[in-house]
């Protein structure tokens, strides 16, 4: 007998992750390298290692506060301060998740009834259709474009708009695009949310690595803290992925609300973890800048080899991911990515997986080596120029 | 700092035609940059790392405590400068504390560095006193971590 009929229908219906497919493809090819990462090539820098080796020394192993250790909100609560210029009260505003993915699943579990409309911008994150379709919610989707380096535009978010749509999702700057806005771009969709009374669920994970300008928290702007909540984690900027630390901050009422949905599910995140990131947080930020810059030489090679080679590519202002356009090799972006696998062993993610308006493009992290970088690119541009010799062949009868 | 310096200093094996690449400089340009680096005696020179426990090298390292008396005029510079030249002399430090010269030499044999500094670094003029610690093992080698076995690297090759 088949067991799929036990399987719940919207479960069934879920499509699988583009990354997981190529993963797999990938997974049985032998001496790849690999720009399909989305995350810090770096170890966890080991003053932080220590920190959690000396937590266990002590015997911290226990259950926390369903929050999360008093000490880490209030750490979370100052370093919230400096870098997103928001204040958030630790003991009823901040709420300490299994990675920024936990806090999303949370937050669209507490908030969307079944047919609500959840707007997000795409290409984005694989999760967050995916996640509003597993909480009955309708997904509506808001293109952003290479023209205005995948910033989200207020005039785009007008147009998809619905009537009723409660909630918008911003990922800013953007995995897998790079991009981010400014403050002007983000004052028009602050403005946009507040005329539609929006709740914004801003996942701001790459904060940190942001190049060009300074970052702007929505939750900063006028009359925008009562309708957010600030997603952050300590994954990307302190390369600490597999530590599954993550925060959400907002409203008491709110925080609440998805504190149940926590405390009956996951109940807390690893004390260990949580000890790991209080000293990221408060003694990390010298290895983040050090990171930081080599991430931001990386990007501008990377950048300039993908334009010199004819890969349309802009110049992600944040986050350690290049967007290149491959619409000039004549393939859509799941044919160059295998085909580039197949002939030249480079791994780099199809724009598709991202959603409808990533197609063309493929996703190269830089977040690696600058001897893989080299190895890379050279790998990308000799498969290039198999593919322009091949082309008149191809147009023979 | 100039570019090409960072690059350098964090244990960069390009060659100068990729530095170029790396940081978006002609090839000329950077090979400028090192030239003018090492006549400004800012560049020294290379050296490789080595894990010496895995190459098998004959090779003694020892630091040396070496209290001195300084001079009128000179302090202690003269003789730390004299000292730093014998070949067996990998590097000489001026410290604060129970002792003024930190001095780390290397030699074939145990023998051989006992000999450096019994006959000639302890019978220098001015040379008050000097402490020798052989070293057993290394576990880091300028930023180099020397790990007995490869590290298993079990990063998945893909991820969201």
């Amino acid at each position: 007998m088949d067991a799929s009929r036990f399987i719940a229908r919207h479960v069934i219906h879920l499509p699988r992750s583009g990354i997981r497919d190529f993963f797999e493809l990938v997974a049985r090819t032998r001496d790849v390298i690999s720009l399909g990462i989305g995350e810090p090539d770096f170890d966890t820098p080991w003053h932080i290692c220590e920190a959690a080796i000396f937590a266990l020394e002590k015997g911290k192993t226990h259950y926390t506060s369903n929050l999360g250790l008093p000490e880490l909100r209030r750490a979370i609560s100052r370093y919230g301060e400096r870098q997103f210029g928001v204040s958030y009260n630790p003991d009823n505003e901040i709420l300490v998740t299994v990675g920024v993915s936990e806090a999303l699943d949370l937050a669209f579990r507490a908030f969307v009834n079944p047919g609500d409309q959840v707007l997000f911008h795409q290409p984005c994150y694989v999760s967050y259709h995916p996640s509003i379709t597993l909480v009955h919610g309708v997904p509506l989707p808001v293109p952003t474009y290479a023209r205005d380096g995948f910033a989200l535009n207020a005039e785009a978010l007008r147009d998809a708009w619905q009537p009723g749509a409660k909630i918008l999702v911003l990922n800013l700057p953007c995995n897998p695009t790079g991009g981010t806005c400014n403050r002007a771009q983000l004052d028009a969709i602050a403005a946009f949310a507040r005329e539609h009374d929006l709740l914004v669920l801003s996942d701001e994970i790459y904060a940190e690595l942001t190049f060009e300008g300074e970052h702007v928290s929505i939750a900063s702007l006028p009359g925008m803290k009562e309708r957010t909540i600030l997603l952050h984690g300590l994954s990307k900027a302190f390369a600490m992925t597999g530590w599954r630390i993550g925060y959400a901050c907002g409203p008491a009422a709110l925080i609440e609300a998805m504190m149940k949905v926590h405390q009956y599910s996951m109940m807390c995140a690893s004390i260990v973890s949580q000890e790991a990131a209080i000293e990221a947080l408060t003694r990390g930020s010298d290895a983040m800048l050090r990171m930081r810059e080599q991430y931001r030489r990386r990007r501008d090679f990377l950048v300039r080899r993908f334009n010199e080679m004819g890969l349309t590519c802009h110049v992600p202002r944040g986050a350690f991911y290049a967007f290149p356009s491959v619409a000039a090799t004549g393939l859509s972006d799941r044919e160059f990515a295998l085909s580039l696998l197949e002939n030249e062993k480079v791994a780099i993610v199809p724009g598709s997986a991202f959603g409808a308006n990533g197609a063309g493009f493929c996703r190269a992290c830089f977040a690696t080596s600058h001897e893989q970088l080299l190895a890379a690119t050279d790998r990308i541009e000799r498969h290039l120029q198999q593919l322009r010799s091949k082309e008149p062949l191809a147009a023979e009868p | 700092m100039s570019p090409v310096l960072k690059l350098l200093l964090e244990g960069s094996t390009l060659t100068p035609a990729q530095m170029a690449q790396v940081l978006g400089l002609s090839e000329d340009e950077v090979l400028r940059e090192i030239e003018s680096l090492k006549q400004q005696r800012i560049l020294l020179g290379f050296r490789p790392v080595i894990n010496l426990a895995l190459e098998d090298a004959e090779l003694v390292r020892a630091v040396i405590e070496v209290r001195i008396t300084p001079e009128r005029g000179g302090g202690f510079n003269r003789l730390a400068e004299r000292i730093s030249r014998f070949e067996e002399v990998e590097a000489c430090y001026l410290m604060s504390g129970a002792y003024d010269l930190l001095v780390f030499v290397r030699g074939p044999t145990l023998q051989k560095v006992a000999a450096f500094v019994s006959e000639k670094l302890s019978t220098l003029e001015g040379v008050l006193s000097t402490s020798t610690h052989f070293m057993l093992r290394s576990y880091k080698e300028h930023g180099f971590l020397l790990e007995s076995a490869e590290r298993e690297n079990d990063r998945l090759k893909v991820s969201p």
